[in-house]
This record gives C-alpha cells, sequence and structure tokens, in this order.
C-alpha cells in the first residue's frame, strides 16, 4: 500500500489553500526534500505486478498449450494406427469399412464424402451469399440493412443440430418429391443445408470488404456514366476481392468441419461417388458414428477416430493458412 | 530554488535522436513555458520529466532528470509515486467514462484512500481548486462526458490535483478548448502557481507570453534558449529564437 | 454509344437489384421456413411435462429434464473457465505482450484455433481429459472441452474491445500514479467491459449449441438423473434432440422439435442478452 503523503495538510487545502504563502510553501518543498525516500520501489507492489503477468501470460499460454494437445492427441493414436495400416492403402483403398470384415481403410471414400458435401454447399452459399453481401453493400437503403443484418445472424446463430432436424424433416422431403429415387439419406440435403449454414458467414465477411472499399472509387466510376450493377461488379467487387475470396475459402473450410447436418442427413454409408442422392458419409460423421458406439479402446477401430481426425485436422489447417496467406498477400491499400 | 534539474539530456527513439543535450533547471512555484514547431520536442521533453516516455517501446534516454534532487530515471525510484508527485493534464480533455465524483477520487483511492468523508473532501478541495466546484458541486454523480469541452478540461486539472502534486505538467492544455475556456484555465494557472510548480507546453505564444514566469524555446530537438519571460518575447539572444518569436517561420 | 447499348445496361441495372434482392431474401426465408416447421412440428408437445420429465422410450412421457440440467452443469464451468482464459490471454495480448516472436506465436495460433473444427476440439477432449487426466465421460471433460473451443471467440472478441479503448485513458491513469495493473483494473477493462460481454455471451450460445464434441467426450443419450456433481455422467439438449431425431417414430421428430423450441428459446435470450447490452453501453469516448 502506497501512503499519500500529506504535503499539503487536507484541511488546509480545504480552508484556503491559495493564501499559503511563498515561505510556507518553500518549507512544504523543503518537506518534501527530507522524504526522498518516498520515491523509492516498494517490493510489495512490484511483486503483485509481477504476479499479475505471469498468470496472464499463462492464460494466454493455455491457447497453445490447445494447440499443441490437440496435435499430440492426434499424433499419439494416429501413429498406432499406422502400425496396423499402410499410409499407402490409407491414402489409395477406395473402400472403408473399419467397422467390419473385412476391413478396410482408405480414408478416399470418406474424403469424397466431404468434398461432396462441402463443393453442394459452396455452390449454394458462394453465389448467394455474395449476391446478399452485394446487396447490403451497394443497393439496400439502410433501413432495410439494419433489418437483414440481424436476421443474417441469427441464421448464423442457429445450432447445426437445428440445420440437420430442418434438414431431415423438411429439405430430403422436399427432394425425394422430386427425385423419388432419392434414399431417406442423401448428400443433396446435407448440402444444401450446409450451405445454407454458411450463407451467412460468406455474406457478412464479403460484405465487410466490399464496405471498406472507399466512396471515392465508386464516385469515380458514377461520374464516368456507369450503372450500379457496373459499379458493384466492375469496381467494388474486384477491389475487395482479397477479402472475397479468402470468405470463400473460410466457409469451405467450415463445409468440411460441418458434423451434424451431415450425421444426420447424409447417411453412414462410406462410398466414393459423385452422385448427390445417394448416401455417403463424411470424415466428421464418421468420427461421431464410431465414438457415440461401443468401440473398445485401444482398438484399431477406436485409433481410426484419431487418424480420420488427423486428416481433417490438416485439411481444414491448410485451408485456413491459405485464406491468411490470401488475406495478407492481397490486402488492398486505399 | 529549482524543483527540476535536467542534466545532458538525450533521448532517441530507436535509431532518431529526438533530443540532444538538454539543461535546465525549473524553479518551484514558478510557471515556465515551452514553445517551439510542431515536432521540436517540447513535449517529448515534458514527457521525460513523469517518465511517461517509458511506456513507448524503443525509447532510450540519457543525462540525468533530478526532481526535488532525487534522479528519476535511477532504478529504484518508483514510477508510480514518482507521477502521484508529479500530476499531468493533456491535450485532448480525457476523464474517464465515469462519474465526475469517481474520476477526482480515482487517484486517491489508487493510493490507498478509502475512507468516504476523506474523499468527499478531496473532492471538494480538487474541484475548488480547480475553479469547477461551483459548477458541478449539484452534478457530482453524473457522467463526466455530459460536461462541455473546458469543463472537462478543468476536471482533468482537478483530478490530477486530488492526488496531491507537487508539480503540474500540462501538454497544450487548452489547444483543444474555445477562446472563454481558454481563459478560465489561464486564470486557474495563475493562482496555482502560488501552490505549485508548473511546466506548460504551448503552440500558442500569446499564451506563455501572458502567463509564464520563464519561457523555453525548443527547434529540431535541442533547447535554443531558456530565460524569463519578458526577455524571450523582448530581447531574445539567439537570432532563431527573434525569428520564431516574430512569426518568421514556424 | 448507340442508344440501344444505354437501353441494355439499363435494363440489366434494374434486373440486378431485382435478382440481388431475391438472393438476399433466401436467407431470410430460409430462416422463416426453419422456425415455421420447427413451431408447427414441436409447440404442440411443449407443455410443463415435457419440461419436467426424464428422457423415456415412451415419446408421451419423455422430457427434457436431465438435458437442461446437463446444458446448465456444463456452462456453469464452462462459463468461468472461458471468461478467465479469454480476457487473460486478450490482456496479455493487448496490454503487456510486446511485439516478437512469442506474440506473434500466440496470435496466430488463435486465430488457427478459431478455424479447427469443433469435432476436432472434441477429440482433444476425450484425448487428454476422458483418458489422459481420466476424467472419465463427465461434466468435467464436456465443460473443459467447450472452455477451450470458445476460447478463441472469446479472445479475439476482448482484444476488439481491448484496443478500442482510447490510449488518452490509460494516459491519464498512470499520469495519476496508478501502476499497470491499476489502470487495466479501472479503466480499462470497466471501458471495454460491454463488448466484452457481448462478445462472452455470443461465445457462450454457441457452446450451449454445440453437439458434435460433446458426443465425442461421450456425453450419453440417456440419463434418467439430474447431474449432482461434476464428475457424472450426462447429456446435453442438442444431444438429447439428436438422439430423438435420429429415430425413425415421428413422434420423436416432433418431440425433437419441442427441444428445439426450447433449445432456441434460452439461445435468443441470450442473444437478445447482448444485442441489449451493446445497444445500451454503445461508446461513450
Amino acid at each position: 500500500m502506497i501512503e499519500i503523503t500529506p504535503l499539503f495538510p487536507l484541511s488546509a487545502r480545504g480552508k484556503g489553500m491559495f493564501t499559503l504563502g511563498r515561505q510556507e510553501i518553500l518549507t512544504l518543498n523543503q518537506e518534501v526534500r527530507s522524504k526522498k525516500s518516498q520515491i523509492v520501489v516498494k517490493n510489495e507492489k512490484k511483486n503483485r505486478e509481477f504476479g499479475i503477468r505471469t498468470f496472464l501470460i499463462a492464460c494466454a499460454f493455455v491457447s497453445v498449450l490447445t494447440t499443441v494437445g490437440i496435435v499430440m492427441v492426434l499424433l499419439f493414436e494416429t501413429i498406432s494406427f499406422f502400425k496396423e495400416v499402410s499410409l499407402f492403402s490409407f491414402l489409395t483403398d477406395t473402400k472403408w469399412t473399419p467397422l467390419f470384415i473385412p476391413q478396410h481403410f482408405g480414408i478416399l471414400p470418406l474424403l469424397s464424402g466431404s468434398l461432396l458435401i462441402t463443393l453442394g454447399a459452396c455452390l449454394v452459399a458462394l453465389p448467394f451469399g455474395l449476391m446478399t453481401a452485394i446487396y447490403l453493400s451497394e443497393y439496400a437503403h439502410e433501413k432495410v440493412r439494419r433489418t437483414i443484418k440481424p436476421i443474417l445472424e441469427v441464421l448464423a446463430g442457429v445450432p447445426t443440430i437445428v440445420y440437420g432436424y430442418f434438414a431431415l424433416t423438411f429439405v430430403t422431403p422436399l427432394i425425394r418429391s422430386i427425385f423419388p429415387d432419392t434414399g431417406v439419406f442423401n448428400a443433396l440435403s446435407a448440402s444444401i443445408v450446409v450451405g445454407i449454414m454458411i450463407l451467412p458467414m460468406v455474406a457478412s465477411l464479403s460484405e465487410d470488404a466490399m464496405v471498406a472499399v472507399p466512396r471515392s472509387l465508386r464516385d469515380a466510376a458514377y461520374a464516368l456514366g456507369a450503372t450500379k450493377l457496373e459499379v458493384a461488379t466492375k469496381v467494388v467487387v474486384p477491389a475487395g476481392l482479397s477479402g472475397i475470396i479468402s470468405s470463400f475459402v473460410l466457409a469451405c473450410s467450415r463445409a468440411i468441419g460441418e458434423t451434424m447436418i451431415v450425421t444426420i442427413a447424409a447417411g453412414a454409408t462410406p462410398k466414393l461417388t459423385l452422385n448427390p442422392l445417394e448416401s455417403i458419409q463424411t470424415m466428421t460423421s464418421f468420427i461421431v458414428q464410431v465414438s457415440g458406439g461401443d468401440i473398445e479402446h485401444g482398438s484399431i477401430e477406436y485409433s481410426t477416430i484419431f487418424a480420420v481426425g488427423m486428416t481433417l485436422f490438416l485439411l481444414t489447417l491448410g485451408i485456413n493458412i491459405i485464406a491468411q496467406w490470401i488475406t495478407r498477400r492481397y490486402k488492398e491499400e486505399y | 530554488m529549482s524543483i527540476i534539474e535536467v542534466r545532458d539530456l538525450n533521448l532517441y527513439y530507436g535509431q532518431h535522436q529526438a533530443l540532444h543535450n538538454i539543461n535546465m533547471e525549473i524553479e518551484a512555484n514558478s510557471i515556465t513555458a515551452f514553445i517551439g514547431p510542431s515536432g521540436c520536442g517540447k513535449s517529448t521533453f515534458l514527457r521525460t520529466l513523469n517518465r511517461m516516455n517509458d511506456m513507448i517501446q524503443g525509447v532510450r534516454i540519457d543525462g540525468s532528470v533530478k526532481v526535488v534532487g532525487e534522479d528519476i530515471y535511477e532504478s529504484r525510484v518508483d514510477v508510480e509515486i514518482l507521477r502521484k508527485n508529479i500530476g499531468m493534464v493533456f491535450q485532448q480533455p480525457n476523464p474517464f467514462p465515469k462519474s465526475i465524483y469517481e474520476n477526482i477520487t480515482f487517484g486517491p483511492r489508487l493510493h490507498g484512500i478509502t475512507d468516504r468523508n476523506k474523499l468527499d473532501e478531496i473532492v471538494e478541495s480538487s474541484l475548488k481548486a480547480a475553479a469547477l466546484w461551483g459548477e458541478v458541486k449539484d452534478v457530482l454523480k453524473k457522467p463526466a462526458y455530459g460536461l462541455s469541452g473546458g469543463q472537462q478540461q478543468r476536471l482533468c486539472i482537478a483530478r490530477a490535483l486530488a492526488v496531491n502534486p507537487q508539480i503540474l505538467l500540462m501538454d497544450e492544455p487548452t489547444s483543444a478548448l474555445d477562446p472563454i475556456s481558454t481563459a478560465k484555465i489561464e486564470e486557474l494557472l495563475d493562482e496555482l502557481k502560488t501552490t505549485y510548480t508548473i511546466v506548460i507546453v504551448t503552440h500558442n505564444m500569446q499564451q506563455a507570453a501572458r502567463i509564464s514566469d520563464k519561457t523555453a524555446f525548443f527547434l529540431n530537438g535541442e533547447l535554443v534558449e531558456f530565460d524569463s519571460t519578458p526577455v524571450i518575447f523582448q530581447n531574445p539572444c539567439d537570432k532563431r529564437t527573434e525569428d520564431y518569436i516574430t512569426g518568421r517561420f514556424g | 454509344m448507340s442508344a440501344g447499348n444505354l437501353t441494355r445496361r439499363k435494363i440489366y441495372d434494374r434486373a440486378s437489384r431485382v435478382v440481388f434482392l431475391l438472393a438476399t431474401l433466401l436467407g431470410v426465408a430460409a430462416l422463416g421456413i426453419l422456425l415455421y416447421r420447427i413451431l408447427s412440428d414441436g409447440l404442440g408437445w411443449l407443455d410443463w411435462q415435457f419440461i419436467s420429465s426424464f428422457a423415456s422410450r415412451f415419446p408421451e412421457k419423455a422430457g427434457i429434464l436431465s438435458a437442461l440440467f446437463g446444458s446448465l452443469w456444463i456452462i456453469g464451468i464452462t462459463a468461468p473457465v472461458a471468461f478467465i482464459l479469454g480476457i487473460g490471454t486478450a490482456l496479455y495480448l493487448e496490454e503487456y505482450a510486446k511485439k516478437g516472436w512469442f506474440t506473434n506465436l500466440i496470435q496466430v495460433n488463435i486465430n488457427n484455433l478459431a478455424g479447427v473444427p469443433s469435432i476436432v476440439f472434441g477429440i482433444l477432449g476425450l484425448g487428454l481429459f476422458v483418458e489422459g487426466f481420466l476424467f472419465g465421460r463427465t461434466i468435467l471433460s464436456g465443460a473443459l472441452t467447450m472452455a477451450l473451443l470458445v476460447l478463441p471467440i472469446i479472445v479475439v472478441a476482448s482484444q476488439e474491445a481491448i484496443r478500442s479503448v482510447p490510449q488518452h485513458l490509460r494516459n491519464a491513469s498512470y499520469a495519476l500514479g496508478a501502476s499497470k495493473w491499476q489502470t487495466i483494473r479501472g479503466v480499462v477493462i470497466p471501458a471495454a467491459f460491454p463488448s466484452i460481454l457481448t462478445g462472452f455471451i455470443l461465445a457462450l450460445s454457441r457452446a450451449i449449441g454445440e453437439t458434435a464434441p460433446l458426443i465425442v467426450v461421450g456425453a450419453v443419450t440417456f440419463i434418467a438423473f439430474v447431474p449432482s456433481s461434476p464428475l457424472d455422467q450426462f447429456t446435453v439438449l442438442p444431444i438429447q434432440i439428436y438422439s430423438w431425431t435420429s429415430k425413425p417414430q415421428d413422434e420423436f421428430r416432433a418431440i425433437a422439435a419441442a427441444g428445439i423450441i426450447v433449445l432456441l428459446i434460452v439461445l435468443f435470450t441470450l442473444n437478445a442478452t447482448a444485442v441489449y447490452l451493446r445497444n445500451k453501453y454503445q461508446k461513450r469516448y
């Protein structure tokens, strides 16, 4: 605790501090001189500051440990997985049947399942998300904007389990009424709904990129007689392109990692197919399937979770790094 | 007697030297004004006096700054207690987003005063000292942002006085204010100097001439001339000071 | 430039407005249909019996009591852990860290963690808390996993909030002789708190809605008791909903919808609080 040294006694201050004569002040300053030691370090306080600093560093370190933990946990079991299965057959075998005999451990069917879902989701989310962003940033009145943006925020906040329910009970029957041969579980329904789920993300990140384009660029184009559409597509979108593309890439990464929608609506049949009307399985839904079941810990079936998790982790990490690279590399300077 | 003694002070921002070999003695219970064109180092120098430059990364200092006989750059010096004894008022009024009362008591509470009556007493005496008491005594619990710019700046002065400093550093305290508020603050400074030592950076030469006892003229990080205010403004020794005073540059 | 060309450009321009508006309305329509479907499916099943009963094999007797308490338990542990770690990290990065490789590492790491799929956090929880620390398939394991999952969101939101506190307020505090921590506690945190709180609430609503990581960590779907300690087994709302959705009978789908309504009410309440706080404490400096 630091004491306030009563240089000018408080009672004296309150009454008439401006009536102190010069001599008195000099005396008071003399008093300060005799208290040189008052500006010398107090250990107790330094210790407290140090303690707090250490605690905060420790907090920050938790996030690093989290990454280390993810890598270690994945690596540990993945290594034991690859003791039994060769990397070559993991990457080239076209069948994934770890849960029944004959066992096959080819990641390709799961990978193709994930990519099929992602592709479908992007076909929905990228065009519609971009058009939404253009509309909000270039066309919409402030009032409309202020109504629609919160709605999109709500859409982004809906839990994926709810989307899964929606896919299974609404979108799938709709698809089946158009294509009667479609199974109850199919990739199309899941990918459309994953697309709806990531749409707000594309829209809001792209809109941020477009709003950041300075007014003067737009004015220059309008002054040349450009229409709103031309300004939007030929000036604003190109100027905000790095932000828009990185929003696309991030959305893809979200789609690959999406779990509940595909678990509920896309089925559990690992299949190397491009037909969206068939039932498939993604990496994420496989992990859910295995960890929800009664698989014995330490078995080869159990370690598949980690091998698949590792693949998923590396894939999304790679994509996220690409997104960050795009943002940095093509950062617009206005 | 001099309360601040600066000897051979050099200050560097990384490679760039911002202050060159400054020597100065500042007397107690006086107003000292620093003038000079923008970027001449007057604010930087002011901030060396309460070690506010410590917060900027890459700042290096040599030479000595003694306040009441103690070298403030020695490692055993407690920066916080130093700053409690040397108050500072900034260019932009910067009250905390709290009530008027909490703004004043922020400092005393930091330094361990919790007694309600004592705090009330400090609030009253500080606001009186800053000539603001009459205007705010009924709205002490209201947010400080409700005050006008000039009132906010006087609140900041009161806030600085509340921790009972001996020296008050002011970094262009009136540059963001209208002429009437400026006049009020100048009047206030004249009263305050009976109790405090005031060092003020100003971009306004008339202000320096009106209120200060001594004036220092800075140029390109050097202290060109330091003398009593009448001498600086009427009979400067240095050609550069004369050029600046007469408006030939800056 | 021919008149025909100009006409065509104008037609495109008019058409584009309509097309873009329709694209925008797709998202709005999706939300509308989704909410309508869920309300019409589930509202009939939503009553006090549903709230106050445990899970059951019979749809008319099934309820969400254990899931509701499970979610409360998870949030009750996740919230303080994630709050302290998140604000601590943000304060370190914004107020203490000097530029350098270590700071850079932490920052890049947080940005990357924000992009890691939630199910991978589930695997982390399984490997680290369930098996590594031997916490088992318990509330504690689930809550700690959730805390790590939402940590990056809280850190990023808090960093932005802290960064928006103007430097001159810190200077004022330092000039009064405040130490670094006194300045942070007395000035920085109070000024940044509304925004920090908004980000924190949004992160919590993410944690309440997450399903996948808790399935991996080992939440169970059928629990007929209210958990009484962090080392109990548990289920949560989204997992209960999942288990009902994956049952083939229509009645179970309907109670899944009723469960979703409860979940959405909780989330909308939280989000509304966040929006309210944001509007009430708009920036004042």
